[in-house]
């Protein structure tokens, strides 16, 4: 049985050649000659075909076409600006009282988002209080976007070997001692993340928020890959690091924001308590959420960059 | 309107035609940076400076370097004298 089987497996991988032994000959294929002149008269066909089909010599139809396709394209931009202009001077005046904007809702953010939210920076406190669960779906959308650019660029982990020197390849284009660049991102990277971190962490004192300052962190860290390379950064940022941190952020978001499912979907009390305006620790859930909205947009700036460049972390 | 914000109006107008009418796309990156960067001032003018810091780090920089990148994977960035060549 085991000899069968065997007999089976190898014939199955082809290494048991003895089943054709005197069924048919064996022989290795010559490689196809050709003479030059076939050759040549291949190539001459083609272009006499190509030059027969596609024809690229400018005829009079072509040249009057084109002058009427440009004419049209111009009255077309015309109409268009015309239109966008008029519709401009049609909008209210600003400062205008009457103002479709000036409702109860600006109103009511103007007036009471510094009790409500307790956020100093009353934009921060719009967007991640009263709008925190429009935040929440942007961050959402980012983490698409950074599957669907790992979808269509990563790279399969089966290296072939074409590809490992085309990655060698695009390392050795890189600039990978660059003296100058490397001097400059010494001090510059720690400056930037340092600027990032305190417009995260200010979002609600002052101008800012969690996407500037995580996009500013997200650039800090392409200049540090760009100056000293993939190697270093592959030490503390992985495949693994991209997964854990968009998950873990979004996953706080979602549960920190979907307290107020359980105390009657009222958004606008707040049960947590404010703190003082104008200290750090105030304006309850926005600090930690704007860490949230930071994290994600960093790590998907970096993520875009690298899927870019290489194809893989 | 101030003469600042016209003179940097009348910048962003000269960027935005001639990101469309420059042959090289290299140069036309850099003048999507310049673009990027007069906006994240012009938004500073216009009192949101939120707009102005995420402006000039994603439209200046992280939009920008993407193009980089992707301008050198299709082989559209040559050598100097190559590109000349090409050019003639």
């Amino acid at each position: 049985m085991k000899k069968l089987t065997n007999k089976l497996l190898n014939w199955l991988n082809a290494e048991d050649t003895s089943v054709f032994d005197n069924a048919m000959e064996l022989k290795m294929q010559e490689p196809k000659e050709e003479k030059e002149e076939t050759v040549e008269q291949r190539m001459r066909d083609r272009l006499h075909i190509k030059d027969e089909v596609y024809s690229e010599s400018e005829t009079k139809e072509v040249k009057v076409l084109r002058i009427i396709y440009r004419t049209l394209a111009i009255i077309l931009c015309a109409f268009i600006a015309y239109n966008l202009l008029i519709a401009v001077s049609w909008l209210p005046r600003t400062g205008e009282f009457d103002k479709p904007v000036n409702n109860e809702v600006s109103a009511r953010y103007i007036e009471k988002g510094l009790q409500e939210t307790g956020a100093v920076n009353i934009v921060t406190g719009m967007i991640l209080d009263y709008r925190a669960f429009d935040t929440f779906g942007e961050s959402n959308v980012l983490n698409i976007a950074t599957i669907t650019v790992l979808i269509l660029l990563r790279r399969n982990k089966k290296k072939l070997p074409n590809e490992i020197e085309e990655k060698e390849n695009d390392r050795l284009l890189e600039p990978k001692n660059d003296v100058i660049l490397q001097k400059a991102a010494t001090f510059l990277v720690p400056a930037i993340f340092l600027f990032g971190i305190y417009v995260i962490l200010n979002g609600h004192l002052s101008p800012g928020g969690g996407f500037s300052g995580g996009a500013i962190i997200g650039a800090g860290l392409i200049l540090y890959v760009s100056a000293f390379g993939f190697e270093k950064t592959e030490k503390f940022f992985t495949e693994k690091t991209q997964k854990v941190i968009s998950l873990s952020a979004l996953l706080f978001y979602c549960l920190a924001k979907s307290y107020s499912f359980f105390t009657g979907a009222n958004e606008l009390e707040s049960h947590i308590p404010l703190g003082k305006a104008g200290a750090i620790l105030s304006s309850g859930l926005i600090l930690p959420l704007n860490i949230c909205v930071g994290l994600v947009v960093a790590v998907t700036m970096y993520t875009f960059y690298c899927m870019f460049r290489k194809g893989e972390f | 309107m101030t003469l600042f914000q016209i003179i940097l109006l009348i910048f962003l107008v000269i960027c935005a035609v001639s990101v469309s009418f420059s042959k090289n796309l290299v140069r036309s990156i850099m003048e999507f940076m310049a673009f990027s960067l007069i906006m994240s001032i012009i938004w500073l003018t216009l009192e949101s400076p939120d707009l102005g810091i995420t402006e000039a780090a994603v439209g200046a920089g992280v939009t920008s370097i993407l193009f980089f990148v992707t301008l050198k994977k299709i082989h559209a960035i040559r050598e100097g004298n190559k590109n000349e060549e090409a050019d003639k």
